[in-house]
């Protein structure tokens, strides 16, 4: 980039990049708490490298990193605490490093999950994300690997895109820095609420299973009053989720709930929920 | 459990309503829906750039043959570009710091008036051992560790998953395996965390018990030193560098036959089970970022790979130092713990200096090279009596003469060193990771003893097969 164009974009109010600090690990209390998901190999560690500063080893394979990562940054004056999760390709099965995922999703109560997809293989990360979408409903997609799609030959509507997730959608080629501020930009809005989102809900499952599910969600909701993922957890117990019933039987559940009622700026850190 | 639990007795109830297939159905439900939305904001245009390149590479580098092969000239290339490259450094760093430094900081302490037991300690203990460790181990590393990650980059490391996946699929583990097996070429206990990926316990541990037959950054100094010296140093000088490269992967190629055979050994009998079926995704070929993978490289393995060697040497060094020179009944410390371990050395054609060197090492295998040479120097000393002060260049011709001349070894001790590098207990910090991640002790226990035994009925038998013929 010349000097021109940096100076250039500086004036656009878009552009944001400046209010950005890399805290690398020094986090203290953090006022939002934002979760790296997304498939393996799409990019998560290269945005938690460019957010925070840190150099956590990038490597160009699935499954490189399976424990979770955490740094932090600072926008526009507020704290952000960044945990990179290990990449799933769903958040159905039983491997540890889909339970760490899942549980952080669900349990840490991350005020933002960054879903990040590959663009060259939209119609498998979409898969994860929809999965996601089911728990949480704070999410901002990253669109990775634009540049790397464009070479493909393939076009994606982020728009489009963003209409029918009901969450953003921020286009980027995070390799080379391109689509951060943006998605800082939309991490910050759906972080105050002043992003509505409206989440996809997948409602193909048939009137038997609509019926079945309709009734549990009611006494999850009876027994829960706001829970935020109360269809989520109906999903998961007609499967049985042999930890969502551990968490409904010690009561982690139940807390769940209490703690988003009883919301502050002042986040403490979320709890430890690696196995 | 007291309350009653009102909602998981509905789920059940429902489940059973509902029938078997409920999870496909979930599943078929959202594809459906990611197909659709995905289809819906995707449009390709006619022009289709560069996969078929990736498919051509994929088709060359994971073909059934010609795979393997290109995976041993690749891993050769590797090790013999820096076995030939790390000469020249090596050579200066000894020069400087073994030789220059050395004799300057005694010229120093004798000035000072220092007394002999703590300049001793500090120059010959502390100061010597972290020298030979920023000589011997720095240049490969510096080399070794920047071309892996290039090729990790470029995206080579799936691929040679994908060949290896129908051996462990034939061993009856899991393909996944081979990912987490690739981890523990740099670090055992970073591959051991790796075999998260596993769905099943039972490959799971197959994984993490096989993962110390892959030779992690704190053994490659090791091996590349000996492979070069020894076995590099027994072929003409004109092949010597590429016969060292040969023995360096004929090495970490028998890593990855043991870690078959004894996942293959295990999932027939203690551990038995079907091999669960995975898909492993090959990523795209990337342009390596080769600045940045140079400079991520250089940071998070060499420098931590040398600072952790450090740490681990300095006091090692002094501990070596005062066990040497510490003397009980007529002969140090050291000196016991070499007669105790000499006889059972001896048997598995290594000696009692390398096996206390590779308790002394339990922490970081880093250590075990200087450790060899300094209790090889320093007990020789002793015992013969003769030799004054500890004056080493660790030009690697010196390093042969000393190992040869004071310590006694031969070929075949150096052969058995590399397979006693391979076959050992983990580090400690492997063998707590295994502890954290299995939380069984027998497990923690089988992973330590199991490599070791196989180490020590591997160079048993090398050593007889030596002495028949």
């Amino acid at each position: 980039m010349t000097a021109q164009t940096v100076k250039l974009c500086e004036t656009c109010p878009a552009y944001d990049a400046s209010a950005l600090k890399r805290l690398g690990v020094k986090v203290g209390a953090a006022n939002y708490v934002v979760a790296l998901a997304g498939n393996p190999n799409t990019g998560k560690s290269t945005i938690f490298n460019a957010l925070t500063g840190l150099r956590q080893h990038v490597g160009n394979w699935p499954g490189k990193t399976v424990a979770r990562a955490e740094g932090g940054y600072d926008f526009n004056d507020r704290q952000y605490k960044l945990i990179d999760l290990p990449g799933t390709y769903s958040l159905l099965s039983t491997s540890v490093d889909e339970e760490i995922a899942r549980d952080f999703i669900l349990f840490g109560k991350p005020d933002v999950t960054i879903v990040v997809v590959d663009s060259t293989r939209l119609e498998r990360n979409l898969n994860l994300t929809l999965q996601i979408l089911e728990i949480t409903d704070r999410v901002v997609v990253a669109l990775n690997l634009i540049d790397e799609a464009q070479r493909h030959g393939i076009q994606v509507d982020a728009r489009h895109l963003s209409r029918r997730l009901g969450v953003p959608v921020i286009p980027m080629a995070a390799r080379r820095l391109q689509g951060i501020p943006e998605l800082l930009q939309a991490v910050e809005q759906v972080a105050k609420g002043l992003y509505t989102t409206r989440p996809h809900r997948v409602h193909q499952f048939g009137a038997k299973l609509e019926r079945a599910l309709n009734g549990l969600i009611a006494q999850i909701e009876q027994e829960y009053p706001g829970l935020p993922n109360a269809r989520w957890v109906a999903l998961r117990l007609l499967d049985a989720d042999a930890s969502i019933e551990q968490a409904i039987r010690d009561h982690r559940l139940g807390e769940l709930n209490r703690d988003i009622e009883a919301a502050s700026t002042e986040k403490a850190a979320p709890a430890e929920v690696v196995a | 459990m007291s309350t009653p639990l009102p909602i998981l007795e509905k789920a059940q109830r429902l489940r059973a309503e509902l029938g078997e297939d409920y999870h496909d159905k979930l599943m078929e439900a959202i594809y459906a829906d990611a197909a659709q939305i995905a289809e819906s904001s995707m449009s390709r245009s006619s022009r289709h750039a560069s996969p078929s390149f990736d498919r051509a590479l994929d088709r060359a580098l994971t073909h059934p043959v010609g795979g393997f092969l290109t995976m041993g000239i690749m891993f050769f290339v590797v090790f013999w570009i820096t076995i030939t490259g790390a000469n020249i450094p090596s050579r200066i760093f000894g020069d400087l710091l073994l030789d220059q430094l050395y004799t300057l900081l005694h010229g120093i302490a004798s000035a000072l008036g220092t007394s002999p037991w703590l300049s001793g300690l500090l120059i010959d203990g502390v100061y010597l051992a972290t020298a030979w460790v920023v000589s011997v181990m720095l240049p490969p590393m510096a080399i070794f560790f920047p071309l892996f990650t290039l090729l990790e980059d470029f995206g080579y490391l799936p691929r040679v998953a994908f060949n290896l996946d129908r051996l462990f699929a034939a061993a009856g583990a899991h393909g996944k395996q081979s990912l987490s097996m690739m981890m523990g070429f740099g670090c055992n206990a970073a591959g051991v965390i790796a075999t998260r990926i596993i769905d099943s316990p039972r490959e799971r541990l197959i994984a993490t018990l096989t993962n110390n037959f892959s030779i992690c950054n704190g053994r490659w100094p090791t091996l590349i030193l000996i492979g070069t010296i020894f076995v590099g140093g027994a072929a003409p000088p004109a092949l010597a560098s590429l016969v060292a490269a040969l023995s360096v992967v004929a090495v970490a190629g028998l890593g990855i036959v043991m870690t078959l055979l004894v996942s293959w050994g295990l999932s027939k009998t203690w551990l038995k089970g079907v091999p669960s079926v995975f898909s492993l995704e090959l990523p795209p070929y990337r342009p390596p970022q080769i600045l940045r993978t140079l400079y991520t490289s250089v940071i998070d393995r060499t420098l931590i790979v040398l600072w952790r060697a450090l740490m681990m040497a300095a006091p090692a060094g002094a501990v070596i130092w005062l066990t040497s020179n510490v003397v009980i009944g007529g002969v140090s410390i050291a000196g016991h713990m070499v007669n105790l371990l000499n006889p059972l050395g001896l048997l598995l054609g290594l000696n009692g200096v390398i096996l206390t060197a590779y308790v002394v090492a339990i922490p970081a295998n880093e250590i075990v090279i200087p450790t060899i040479l300094m209790l090889t120097l320093t007990l020789g000393r002793n015992i013969a009596g003769a030799q004054s002060g500890v004056m080493l260049e660790l030009d690697e011709g010196q390093v042969y003469s000393v190992l040869t001349q004071v310590g006694g070894w031969t070929l075949l001790t150096a052969v058995n060193l590399l397979l006693f590098s391979l076959l050992h207990n983990p580090c400690s910090t492997t063998l707590l990771t295994i502890w954290h991640e299995t939380k069984s002790r027998k497990w923690t226990l089988v992973a330590a003893l199991l490599p070791l035994g196989l180490g020590v009925a591997a160079t048993f038998t090398t050593t007889m097969l030596a002495r028949l013929f």
